[in-house]
């Protein structure tokens, strides 16, 4: 044998050849190495093993549930469970701190910023934005303009209990809608119109009947938003008097509000979130322009 | 080329595969092996021992000389501390590395190879216990023909035990730099060290014991890509290990060579003793001239100085020189020396340069760090009453080991009113915020103007950040938008 092997070795490899030959050339012997080999046999038998001990084959209404008994569902609760742990130090704290603390102890206010940031991300972004600025028909929290009220308190008061939604103690009050439900003329909503945007300091429209507006104005829209219109955040009426429109301040968007209403949803978040976060993203967006 | 020449035949030829010969260095004497063990007792001194160097900075910052703690990201170099966002001073610090090991090869080649580098220092230490334990190759060709296979066995293993725990030494010594070296050691004689201590010391000595131990100057010929890059980075000047073949050939016994000059023909000082090969640790013969393989450690220097030394002839048959000069000294001509050349002038010059910024650098940084972040969304908000606000987090670097009090203030926008979250305005000045020590704070600042802005305005802001009792000031520009 060993004369044999020695007979088939190939001169500039140094390796043995198959004894195979094509046209000249031969086919050296390189089978695969001992140790690859073993590995792909510990590898089978490992896989073996794992479908014994762990969920592994699904079947008509269910799968295999291995001796073991593991499961995803519980390893991650598992994981939920160590970072609740980890997080109680300071989320206990947090529960037992009143907002205003909160923001006085610099420790507490960065841990809730952090978290009230990441639930901002998560549950109200879709609407005002990542980073909070609004848009047409949500409100921009950064500013200082609030519909239902800037504080602490009131700030908890909406992202608990949202506004115009289903919850019991939700903000209420609505925009009528003038124009479509018969209670105004086309041109007394004009001319309302008109009078909104001279008390916000913007230039009227050539022609406008200011006076008529102004009439029009005190017999509908006064009982909410005030005689001078600047608001009122126990109905959610919003300031009229400043350069911050929730819709917009042309004209056009004007009217179109007078006359068919408008009625911004916001949810109820209570139960929703638990009360460690509905406080830690009170005091967030609270921060996000420095509050009332 | 028409045909093909002997020696491309012979490289066409040639397996392109080469078995491994176990290289057995002998046991040499002379300057160069004094000045390998010399250099291999402080490297590993300072590697074995540093950790448990002492260095006080007072209460609440760790007393260990030198120190990478993670857990605090911090990194402790006597009275340096590295903080993790001053990373860059270790680029600075390779680069340095770089150009001291490119002017070491522009003047004398390998010395890194030969004297400095890990592998090289292990391999030599592991080489001397293997001696120590089996004898020296002509001892272990004689047992392998005289001493039984109970006393080989047992000699082996007492080798092998001795390797481990070296390498174990040098894997228990390097986790020793990563957290306070007396407790760790406590810790670890108690079993009760981290997993992760536990799993360094392993692969730390599984790897050297590998390396040292069993591939030696594999790793040197095959694994490391230094010798192809210093290949790329020599001139004709540099220093190198240098068979003198002008004076040894032609080699030849002493007799033949007596017999030679006798008749009136050239005969060289080399015996062919091959002392030179069999003190080599790579198993290169030098007098093959410059290859790969030789890492230019000197101990054929040394191993041929004793022959020429005891055969009466002049030493320096190897030494350091260039292959310049051996075919000058061929010609008749006069060797050339010259280490002031433009590289080797460039590199120490930026070595001073680097080595002198980094310094200086170093020596004068600050205690006190700030860095502000304009919010991106939204860019700039209105208020009710029209003005304009920006919001900023600013981030507040306190490097002393003492509590600090900060005022802030911003330039650079008219009618500027500044309000920092959760801190209530002090009277006098700005607000004031406080930051613990060695800790840094961020806090998020509103910044707003009722003054009339141009369109699409931005306005160059500057943030001061005031020690209030030191008076230390850092200023980061940054900019205000507006509609």
């Amino acid at each position: 044998m060993a004369d044999m092997h020695r007979q088939n070795i190939d001169a500039v490899t140094g390796v043995s050849t198959t004894g195979h030959e094509w046209d000249g050339i031969r086919e050296l012997n390189n089978p695969l190495p001992r140790w690859w080999l073993w590995t792909f046999y510990a590898c089978i038998a490992w896989a073996v093993l794992y479908w014994v001990l762990f969920p592994a084959w699904p079947l008509v209404t269910g799968y295999t549930y291995g001796l073991l008994g593991w499961k995803s569902r519980e390893a991650i609760q598992a994981d939920l469970a160590q970072l609740r742990a980890q997080r109680a130090v300071f989320a206990d704290k947090l529960a037992a701190a009143s907002l205003p603390e909160i923001e006085q102890n610099p420790e507490l206010l960065a841990f809730a910023r952090a978290q009230g940031r990441a639930a901002f991300g998560d549950n109200c972004a879709p609407c005002h934005g990542a980073g909070a600025a609004g848009t047409k028909g949500y409100p921009n929290l950064n500013d200082d303009d609030w519909l239902w009220g800037g504080t602490l308190d009131q700030i908890h008061a909406t992202i608990q209990h949202g506004a115009r939604s289903a919850d019991p103690d939700a903000h209420a009050g609505d925009m009528p809608a003038f124009g479509r439900d018969g209670m105004l003329p086309r041109p007394d909503i004009v001319a309302a119109a008109d009078y909104v945007r001279h008390i916000a300091g913007l230039a009227p429209a050539p022609g406008a009947d200011l006076a008529k507006g102004g009439e029009v104005f005190d017999a509908n829209c006064a009982a909410c938003h005030g005689a001078e219109g600047k608001g009122n955040s126990e109905l959610g009426a919003p300031n009229l008097a400043d350069p911050i429109w929730l819709y917009g301040s042309d004209r056009a968007t004007i009217i179109q509000t007078i006359s068919n209403g408008r009625a911004g949803l916001m949810p109820a978040w209570k139960g929703r979130l638990d009360d460690g976060t509905l406080k830690a993203l009170t005091v967030y967006v609270h921060t996000l322009g420095g509050g009332l | 080329m028409n045909a093909a020449t002997p020696s491309d035949t012979a490289l066409d030829e040639a397996p392109l595969y080469e078995a491994r010969r176990k290289i057995y260095p002998i046991a040499v004497r002379g300057t160069f092996r004094r000045i390998k063990w010399a250099l291999l007792v402080v490297t590993l001194g300072i590697y074995y021992l540093l950790p448990f160097v002492r260095w006080d900075r007072g209460p609440g910052a760790p007393s260990q000389a030198v120190l990478v703690d993670f857990a605090n990201r911090r990194f402790y170099f006597f009275f340096i501390e590295i903080w993790p966002q001053e990373i860059y001073y270790l680029t600075g610090l390779l680069i340095l590395a770089a150009l001291v090991l490119f002017l070491m090869n522009a003047v004398a080649g390998r010395v890194w190879c030969g004297y400095l580098c890990p592998q090289t220092v292990w391999t030599d230490l592991f080489q001397a216990i293997e001696r120590m334990v089996e004898g020296d190759p002509r001892q272990r060709r004689e047992k392998l023909k005289t001493a039984s296979r109970t006393r080989r066995a047992f000699e082996a293993a007492a080798k092998h035990v001795l390797w481990l725990m070296l390498a174990w030494w040098t894997g228990g010594a390097w986790v020793l730099y990563f957290a306070d070296a007396p407790t760790l050691v406590m810790q670890l004689l108690k079993g009760e060290a981290p997993a992760v201590a536990y799993v360094w010391i392993g692969a730390l000595t599984a790897t050297t014991y590998v390396l040292a131990g069993h591939m030696r100057e594999q790793v040197c010929t095959y694994m490391c890509p230094w010798p192809r890059i210093q290949a790329a980075l020599t001139d004709e000047y540099a220093l190198n290990v240098t068979y003198r073949y002008d004076r040894g050939e032609p080699r030849g016994s002493l007799k033949k060579t007596q017999a030679l000059k006798l008749q009136g023909l050239p005969g060289g000082d080399c015996v062919d003793c091959r002392q030179c090969v069999s003190a080599c640790p790579t198993g290169v013969d030098i007098r093959d001239g410059l290859q790969l393989s030789c890492v230019q450690c000197g101990l054929c220097i040394d191993a041929c100085d004793t022959v020429m030394k005891k055969i009466g002839r002049p030493a320096g048959l190897i030494a350091y020189d260039t292959e310049m000069n051996v075919q000058r000294r061929q010609r008749g001509e006069a060797p050339i020396y010259r280490m002031l050349r433009p590289r080797t002038v460039l590199y120490a010059a930026l070595i001073v340069l680097i080595g002198g910024l980094m310094a200086a650098v170093l020596a004068t940084r600050g205690w006190e760090g700030l860095a502000v972040i304009h919010d991106r969304n939204p860019l700039f908000v209105q208020l009710s009453d029209g003005s304009i606000r920006n919001g900023y987090t600013l981030r507040l670097v306190n490097k002393q080991l003492i509590p600090r009090r900060f005022a802030i203030a911003v330039e650079g926008v008219p009618e500027a009113r500044l309000e920092v979250v959760g801190e209530a305005a002090t009277t006098s000045g700005g607000p004031v915020v406080s930051v613990g020590p060695d800790q840094t704070h961020e806090i998020r600042v509103l910044v707003s103007t009722a003054a009339r802005l141009p369109a699409n305005a931005s306005l160059d802001i500057v943030f001061h950040l005031t020690d209030v009792t030191g008076g230390e000031t850092v200023s980061v520009a940054d900019h205000f938008k507006g509609p």
